[in-house]
């Protein structure tokens, strides 16, 4: 039988690899699962991965693109002997202690642990067409700074009004002509500096109160079908590239029946605590936060959690000797 | 055996003289999701010396042979065998299930 960790994490976005830091720092020799290579948000490193600057993480002055952030991260946490493992947690059996985590289809556990610190984070919605299949990869994309370069000089549309749509949009008129962008509503939900710089955009146009119902094209995008959603009518939007950034839902399909969670499939916590429904299961991050959702939120989130695992295993007596305190004041 | 890198003037002779299949990352620096694939397939092309080759086109260096085969998304990857494209896989996948897509050319 494997070696019972202290603790796992599952997830290496922000959340994950802050609860690293801290877990590696009280030494506590945390393993992360960091999850498995994906085009989506689901993938080693989360959300990060697939955006570009990062304006809004403090300490960085100029700026910092999320895969940078992420590696730096992901260094600092190894740098205190935290566990970093390419691997995706697949089934999960938190019944009894230790907790046990599958990574595999063996019948054994992969991982057993006397904490679990969850951050498995949100991954992008889609649009829930039929020809999304055909066509992802041949001009539908779910990363505007992977595919962005094969637009240029075409004409392109962005599906949402959130920031993520905005900085996709922005970051897209670099390679195209045009970049329309589809929302359902009147006006935009993204944040009033991000709105600010998409409207004085000359190479964006806005297609309001709209939404995509179908997809042209066999083996490369043609165009989008797209309804005005007060008229009913529909119309088509001869774009070869479409990006979509309608929102997220989180990674919790692993936890249901097995953790409480809100309707959305949001992990719940104990107000002002990372305590999940399961004692010494702790969750950080965007799994469980669909309010704020910024990469400093879910950092904080990982510290909280690491402090609240730490602090759990040694009042059950599972703590190792060598335990460090984590310091409550610098 | 480490990766062969590929380019436009030397695609068609290296993948034309072959003489296993060959799996050819379309990539770049500024793709995020090509950074996490990148490990996996030095791995591959380690374990797989002999029958499989692993190539890496740089699509900002090359442009040509990803136009040439409709890349419009990257990381592609394309496994091509006695000089033709067998098989095409689109974003980034875990080891487990790039190595279930390439059993049938092992």
């Amino acid at each position: 039988m494997n070696q019972v960790r202290n603790v796992v994490i599952i997830g290496s976005g922000p959340a994950g690899l802050t609860a690293a830091i801290y877990t590696a720092r009280a030494n506590l020799a945390p393993v992360v699962l960091e999850g498995e290579p994906s085009s989506t948000t689901d993938q080693p490193g989360g959300q990060l991965m697939l955006t570009t600057e990062v304006e809004n993480y403090p300490g960085f002055v100029d700026g910092i693109t999320g895969p940078e952030l992420m590696a730096t991260m992901r260094a600092q946490a190894a740098r205190f002997g935290a566990e970093l493992v390419v691997e995706k947690a697949t089934r999960v059996d938190f019944s009894c202690r230790p907790f046990k985590i599958w990574a595999d289809s063996d019948p054994e556990p992969t991982y057993q642990a006397l904490s679990v610190i969850i951050s498995t984070g949100a991954r992008s919605l889609m649009l829930g067409l039929d020809a999304e299949e055909r066509l992802m990869g041949r001009g539908l994309s779910t990363c505007a700074t992977c595919d962005g370069f094969f637009h240029r000089g075409s004409h392109i549309a962005v599906v949402g009004g959130g920031d993520s749509a905005m900085e996709e949009a922005l970051f897209l008129t670099k390679f195209a002509e045009s970049v329309t962008v589809i929302h359902r509503r009147d006006q935009l939900r993204a944040s009033k500096i991000m709105q600010e710089r998409a409207f004085k955009n000359d190479k964006i146009r806005f297609l309001w109160n709209s939404r995509v119902v179908d997809l042209l094209g066999e083996s490369a995008l043609e165009g989008a079908v797209v309804k005005d959603v007060t008229s009913g009518a529909t119309s088509t939007l001869d774009v070869t590239g479409l990006f979509v950034a309608i929102g997220h839902r989180p990674n919790t399909d692993l936890f249901r029946d097995v953790l409480d969670m809100d309707d959305a499939g949001y992990l719940v916590t104990r107000p002002g605590s990372t305590y999940t429904s399961v004692e010494g299961v702790f969750a950080a991050g965007d799994v469980q936060d669909h309010t704020y959702r910024q990469a400093v939120t879910a950092a904080g989130t990982g510290c909280m959690a690491a402090i609240d695992a730490e602090r759990w295993l040694e009042a059950h007596g599972d703590a190792p000797d060598d335990i460090a305190e984590t310091p409550t004041e610098w | 055996m480490a990766p062969i890198t590929l380019t436009d003037a030397s695609f068609d002779e290296e993948i034309g003289s072959a003489d296993t299949a060959i799996i050819v990352d379309f990539w770049a620096e500024w793709c995020g999701p090509c950074k996490t694939i990148a490990p996996v397939l030095d791995e591959i092309a380690e374990e797989q010396a002999g029958k499989l080759r692993v190539g890496k086109v740089n699509v900002d260096d090359s442009p040509e042979v990803a136009r040439r085969f409709e890349v419009m998304s990257i990381p592609t990857l394309i496994v091509f065998k006695d000089g033709q494209p067998k098989k095409r896989l689109v974003g980034a996948k875990g080891k487990g299930q790039l190595m279930s897509e390439l059993s049938e050319f092992l």
